[in-house]
C-alpha cells in the first residue's frame, strides 16, 4: 500500500491557562501538498504551526510524521524547518552564513556545504548575495534567503509563517507566483499559516479554515468559495451575501426555501438534506447575481427582487453597487465596467432589478 | 525651533562653561603641572622665574623620566590592568547568566529584578566596602569557619582581609551592576525568533548560545567590560581599605601623591597616564563595539 | 515563549545573594549588642542612640544634606539644558563635556579639581565640594533628561505648534510638563549621588567640611564598630527611598543607558 501521508495531526488541544488556543485538532496532511491553515487572528493557526514544528507541546493528542509520533523529539531534531514572519536571518552572519548554519548544525563536510550553499543560492537566483549581511537586503530578497536556509538540507516538510504579510502588495503578488512555482519544482510539502483568504485562495492545493481553536472545513479552494459550510467559512472567504430564511420543502437537491420577507425562492443542486422547517441562510456571491433596469429574458428557475441602489463604489474594473430590497436588507452585487464611461451606469436611488440563477447560492444551516 | 542658531548656544551655553571650567580646564592645567617642579612645601613651584626684568620658563621633562627611569610604576600599572581584568573577566561570568535571567523573564517580573540588581548599586560605596570588611574581619564567622576546615587538614590560619583576594572579591561586588546593565539593555533587544530559527535548523542549546545569543551581545559586553574596567583601574579606595600592603594599585600611589608626600607634578604624571589609558580603552571599545 | 533554564536560575539567584548578604549584615550587625561584628549576641537600638549624640557624625550628616541639595538643584538646572540642548542639536564638544566626567575614573577629577582649586587660592570646604559635585551630575541629569526626550512624540511640539503655540509658550506648556519626571528623576539621581560620594569629596574636602562617607572612612580605616553599621543602615534607607521614588518617575534612565 503506497503511504502519502505525510503528516497527522490527532485530536491536538492545547490551552493557555483558561483560554483553549486548540480544541481536539485533527488534520491529514499528504506529501507534496500545499497546504494553508487560515483564520482570524487568535485562531489557533499560529499555535497549531508552533506545534508541529516544536516549539511548543499538546496538552493533548498527537502529531506524527510518516506515523511515527514527533512529540518527543525538540525543534532542532524534527525534519522540518519553519519561515518566520520576519524571516529571523541572523544579522552577525553573512548570507552564505546563513544559508549554510543548518549544514554545520548537520554535521555536513565544508567543502559540501560551500557547494551546497552556492547551489542554493542559485536556486533563488541571489547568487552575488553570498558575502552580504542581511541588514543590506531588500524585503523580498530577505524572503529568498530564508527559504533557501530552510530548504537547504531538504526539510521533509516546510512550515510558513505568515511570511508574505511584511511585504507591500505589489511584492507579495509577485513572491505569490514564486512561492507556488518553488513549490511545484521541489516538491516539498508546504504548510503555509495566513489570514488573508486571498492569498490562501491563490496559493494552496487544500485550505482549512480555523476558527476559535477548531477546524470549520477542510477543502479545495474552489469548493471553500463556492460551497462553504457555514456561515463563518461564507462571510470569512470572500464577499458574501447572507439572506436568512427557513426551508419550506425539498425534493432530490431542489430545496425551495422562505426568505424572510421576501418570499419563497428556489435553490438546486444543493448537496445536503434539510428538514423541513429548519433555519438557514443562502449565501450569494456578489458576481453571481445579475443586476438591470429591469430583467429581460428572465430564465424559469432564476429568483428576481426589485430595489432601489443605496450606494455605489466605483472600483475601475468593476462598480459595487448597494441595493436596499423590499425587506430593508442590503444586497451588495457587482457589475463589470465593460463599457467605456458612464454606459450602463445606475445612480443613488435609481430602482434597478436583481436577479440569480437557481445554483447559484448555497445554502447553510444555522 | 529651527534656524535660529542663537537658541541652540543659549541652552548649552551654560552647562558648557561649567564643564568647561571644571572639567576640561583642570585636565589641562594637571597636564601641565606634570612639567612643573614640585613646591618646597609640597603643591606646585612656579612655572616661571624672574631674573633682571626677565621671565623664563621653568619647565622640566623630570617627572616623566621618574615614571620611566624605575620599573616600579610600569609594574604598578601593569599589576593594576591585571587587577582590572581579573575583576572585569569574573564580573562578566557572574554578571551574563543574570541579565540573560533577567532579559528571559516576563515583562512583569522584569522591572523588578532589574530594580534589585540596581539598589545595591545606589546603597552608599563605602558601605560596601565596609560589609566586605564585616565579612572578611579575622573575628568574622568565615574567616573562623574557613580556618576550622583548614585546621582539619593540619593547615595554618590564613587571614582573608587585606589581601589581594578580599580586594578582587570587594571590586567584583561594587562594580557588578556596570556589566549586568547594560548586557541586560542588550540581551532584552534580541529577537527571539532568531533562537527559535536556528533550534529549528537543528542547532542545540549550547550551539544556539554560543552562535546567535553570544555574538549578538558583543556589543553589550564590550560596554559593561569597559564601564568595569575604567572605574577599577582608577581605584583606591578599596585596595586602601582590604587589600594590605600586595593589593596596591595605581589609585593609591596617585592619592599618595596628592595628599601624603605631596608631590604633584608626579601625581600629575601618573593621572595623566590613567587618563590616557581610560581614553584608549573607551576609544578601543567604541571601535571594536562598532565592527559588530 | 518563556525558556525556562534551571542552571540560569540558579546562577542568577546565587548572584543576587552575593549582592544582597553583605548589606543584610550591616544592617543586622547594627542592632547587635557587642562591639565585635562578629555572632549575634542580643537586639539594642544603643548603636543608633550613640550615633544621634556624636556631634562630628551631626556636622557631618548637616554638610552632606546641604552639598547634596545645593549640587543638586543647580547640576539639574545646567543638566537640564544641557539635556535639551544636547537633543536639539548633535554639538560633539557639548557631548563629550556631558559624558566624560562619566567615564572617567573618580580620582582623576579628583585630583584634577583639587588642583585647580589650590591654584586658584580657594579655601577647600563646603564650596569647593559643591562646585566638584556639580560637575560630575550635569551628566546624570543630563542623560536622564535626554532619555525622556527621546521618548516623547514630536508630534506633540508640532501640534502645539500648529495649534497657535508661541515656542516659549509650547516649550512652557507642552515639553516642560512632559519633561518633568525625567528632570525630578535627575534631581534625586544627583542628590543621591552627590550624598553618597567619597572619592571626589575626598581630594576637595577641606577642614571642618567632612561629609558622611568621609567620616565613614576615617572610621572604618580605625576599627570596625557597628556605629559604622547603624550610620550606613540608615544612608542605605535614604538612598532606597530616593532611588525608588526615581525609578517609580523614569523607569527608562534605570535600565541601564
Amino acid at each position: 500500500m503506497e503511504i502519502t501521508e505525510l503528516l497527522e495531526i490527532v485530536t491536538v488541544s492545547r490551552h493557555f491557562d483558561d483560554f483553549v488556543a486548540l480544541d481536539k485538532v485533527s488534520l491529514h496532511i499528504e506529501a507534496g501538498e500545499f497546504f494553508t491553515l487560515l483564520g482570524p487572528s487568535g485562531c489557533g493557526k499560529t499555535t497549531l504551526l508552533r506545534l508541529i514544528a516544536g516549539f511548543d507541546q499538546p496538552d493533548g493528542g498527537d502529531i506524527l510524521l510518516d506515523g511515527k509520533t514527533i512529540l518527543a523529539a525538540p525543534p532542532e531534531r524534527r525534519p522540518l524547518h519553519t519561515i518566520f514572519q520576519n524571516y529571523a536571518l541572523f544579522p552577525h552572519m553573512t548570507v552564505a552564513e546563513n544559508i549554510a548554519f543548518p549544514l554545520r548544525m548537520a554535521g555536513i563536510a565544508k567543502k559540501e556545504i560551500q557547494a551546497r550553499v552556492a547551489e542554493a543560492l542559485d536556486d533563488v537566483r541571489l547568487p552575488d548575495k553570498a558575502r552580504q549581511y542581511p541588514d543590506a537586503l531588500s524585503g523580498g530578497q530577505k524572503q529568498r534567503i530564508a527559504i533557501a536556509r530552510a530548504l537547504v538540507n531538504r526539510p521533509r516538510l516546510l512550515l510558513l509563517d505568515e511570511p508574505l504579510s511584511a511585504l507591500d502588495a505589489k511584492l507579495r503578488e509577485q513572491m505569490q507566483i514564486e512561492l507556488i512555482n518553488l513549490q511545484k519544482d521541489i516538491g516539498i510539502t508546504f504548510i503555509y499559516v495566513t489570514h488573508d483568504q486571498g492569498e490562501a485562495l491563490a496559493l494552496s492545493h487544500r485550505i482549512a479554515v480555523m476558527d476559535c481553536g477548531k477546524i470549520v472545513q477542510v477543502d479545495v479552494p474552489e469548493r471553500l468559495y463556492g460551497v462553504p459550510n457555514s456561515r463563518f467559512v461564507a462571510d470569512f472567504i470572500g464577499k458574501c451575501n447572507l439572506l436568512e430564511g427557513r426551508v419550506r420543502e425539498q425534493q432530490g437537491d431542489s430545496v425551495i426555501v422562505e426568505l424572510d420577507g421576501l418570499g419563497p425562492v428556489h435553490v438546486c443542486r444543493s448537496e445536503t438534506k434539510f428538514a423541513a422547517g429548519s433555519r438557514c441562510a443562502l449565501t450569494l456571491r456578489p458576481e453571481k447575481i445579475r443586476i438591470a433596469a429591469a430583467i429581460v429574458n428572465s430564465a424559469d428557475d432564476e429568483s428576481h427582487f426589485t430595489g432601489h441602489v443605496h450606494d455605489l463604489l466605483y472600483l475601475g474594473d468593476v462598480t459595487v453597487y448597494i441595493v436596499t430590497l423590499a425587506n430593508g436588507l442590503l444586497l451588495e452585487a457587482l457589475l463589470a465596467n465593460s463599457a467605456s464611461g458612464r454606459t450602463n451606469f445606475f445612480e443613488v436611488g435609481d430602482q434597478v432589478e436583481v436577479a440569480w440563477s437557481c445554483d447559484a447560492g448555497h445554502l447553510v444551516l444555522d | 525651533m529651527q534656524g535660529k542658531s542663537w537658541s541652540k548656544y543659549l541652552l548649552s551655553l551654560p552647562p558648557m562653561a561649567y564643564l568647561l571650567i571644571f572639567f576640561a580646564a583642570p585636565t589641562l592645567i594637571m597636564l601641565f603641572a606634570s612639567f612643573r617642579y614640585p613646591g618646597e612645601y609640597g603643591g606646585l613651584a612656579p612655572w616661571y622665574l624672574q631674573e633682571n626684568g626677565r621671565i623664563t620658563l621653568d619647565l622640566t621633562l623630570e617627572n616623566w623620566q621618574r615614571l620611566l627611569c624605575t620599573d616600579i610604576y610600569i609594574r604598578l600599572f601593569i599589576k593594576s590592568i591585571g587587577y582590572a581584568v581579573a575583576a572585569t573577566l569574573i564580573c562578566m561570568v557572574m554578571g551574563y547568566p543574570l541579565a540573560l535571567m533577567i532579559a528571559r523573564s516576563g515583562r512583569k517580573s522584569r522591572d523588578l529584578l532589574l530594580l534589585l540588581v540596581i539598589l545595591p548599586f545606589w546603597s552608599n560605596f563605602l558601605v560596601r566596602i565596609y560589609a566586605w570588611m564585616i565579612i572578611f574581619s579575622p573575628v568574622g564567622a568565615l574567616t573562623r569557619m574557613l580556618n576550622g576546615v583548614l585546621d582539619l587538614f593540619g593547615v595554618g590560619p590564613v587571614t582573608l582581609m587585606y589581601s589581594p583576594t578580599a580586594m578582587l572579591v570587594c571590586l567584583v561586588y561594587v562594580h557588578l551592576p556596570f556589566m549586568v546593565l547594560p548586557l541586560y539593555a542588550n540581551l532584552e533587544k534580541h529577537d527571539l525568533d532568531l533562537l527559535d530559527a536556528a533550534q529549528d535548523l537543528g542547532a542545540g542549546k549550547w550551539r544556539r548560545f554560543w552562535l546567535i545569543t553570544w555574538p549578538l551581545s558583543l556589543s553589550g559586553v564590550i560596554a559593561g567590560s569597559i564601564l568595569v574596567f575604567i572605574p577599577v583601574l582608577g581605584m583606591f579606595a578599596i585596595p586602601d581599605l582590604l587589600g594590605g600592603t600586595d593589593g596596591i594599585m595605581i589609585g593609591n600611589v596617585i592619592k599618595q601623591q596628592f595628599m601624603e608626600s605631596r608631590d604633584w607634578p608626579f601625581g600629575s604624571v601618573l593621572s595623566m597616564v590613567l587618563t590616557v589609558t581610560a581614553v584608549a580603552v573607551v576609544l578601543l571599545g567604541s571601535r571594536l563595539g562598532q565592527r559588530r | 515563549m518563556q525558556r525556562k533554564n534551571v542552571l540560569l536560575w540558579i546562577s542568577a539567584a546565587l548572584v543576587y545573594l552575593f549582592l544582597y548578604l553583605p548589606l543584610v549584615i550591616v544592617v543586622v550587625f547594627s542592632f547587635n549588642d557587642s562591639r565585635l561584628n562578629a555572632e549575634w549576641v542580643g537586639f539594642t537600638w544603643k548603636w543608633y542612640g550613640k550615633l544621634f549624640h556624636n556631634q562630628e557624625m551631626l556636622t557631618a550628616a548637616m554638610n552632606s544634606l546641604i552639598i547634596a541639595g545645593v549640587s543638586a538643584a543647580v547640576a539639574t538646572v545646567l543638566g537640564t539644558l544641557a539635556g535639551l540642548a544636547m537633543e536639539q542639536s548633535r554639538q560633539r564638544l557639548l557631548q563629550m563635556l556631558v559624558l566624560a566626567p562619566i567615564a572617567m575614573p573618580e580620582i582623576l577629577m579628583g585630583v584634577s579639581l583639587l588642583v585647580l582649586f589650590i591654584m586658584v587660592n580657594m579655601t577647600l570646604g563646603l564650596l569647593s565640594i559643591m562646585l566638584a559635585h556639580i560637575t560630575f551630575c550635569i551628566g546624570f541629569v543630563a542623560l536622564a533628561v535626554q532619555a525622556r526626550i527621546s521618548s516623547m512624540d514630536p508630534g506633540l511640539v508640532e501640534a502645539a505648534r500648529d495649534l497657535g503655540a508661541s515656542p516659549w509658550r509650547c516649550f512652557r506648556e507642552i515639553t516642560l510638563p512632559l519633561l518633568m519626571p525625567g528632570i525630578l528623576a535627575g534631581a534625586l539621581m544627583a542628590f543621591t549621588l552627590s550624598i553618597d560620594d567619597f572619592v571626589i569629596t575626598f581630594f576637595t574636602a577641606g577642614v571642618g567640611s567632612s561629609t558622611l562617607p568621609l567620616q565613614i572612612y576615617s572610621m572604618v580605616k580605625i576599627a570596625v564598630t557597628p556605629e559604622v553599621n547603624a550610620v550606613s543602615t540608615l544612608l542605605m534607607l535614604l538612598t532606597l527611598v530616593v532611588i525608588t521614588v526615581a525609578s517609580r518617575l523614569s523607569p527608562a534612565v534605570f535600565r541601564g543607558e
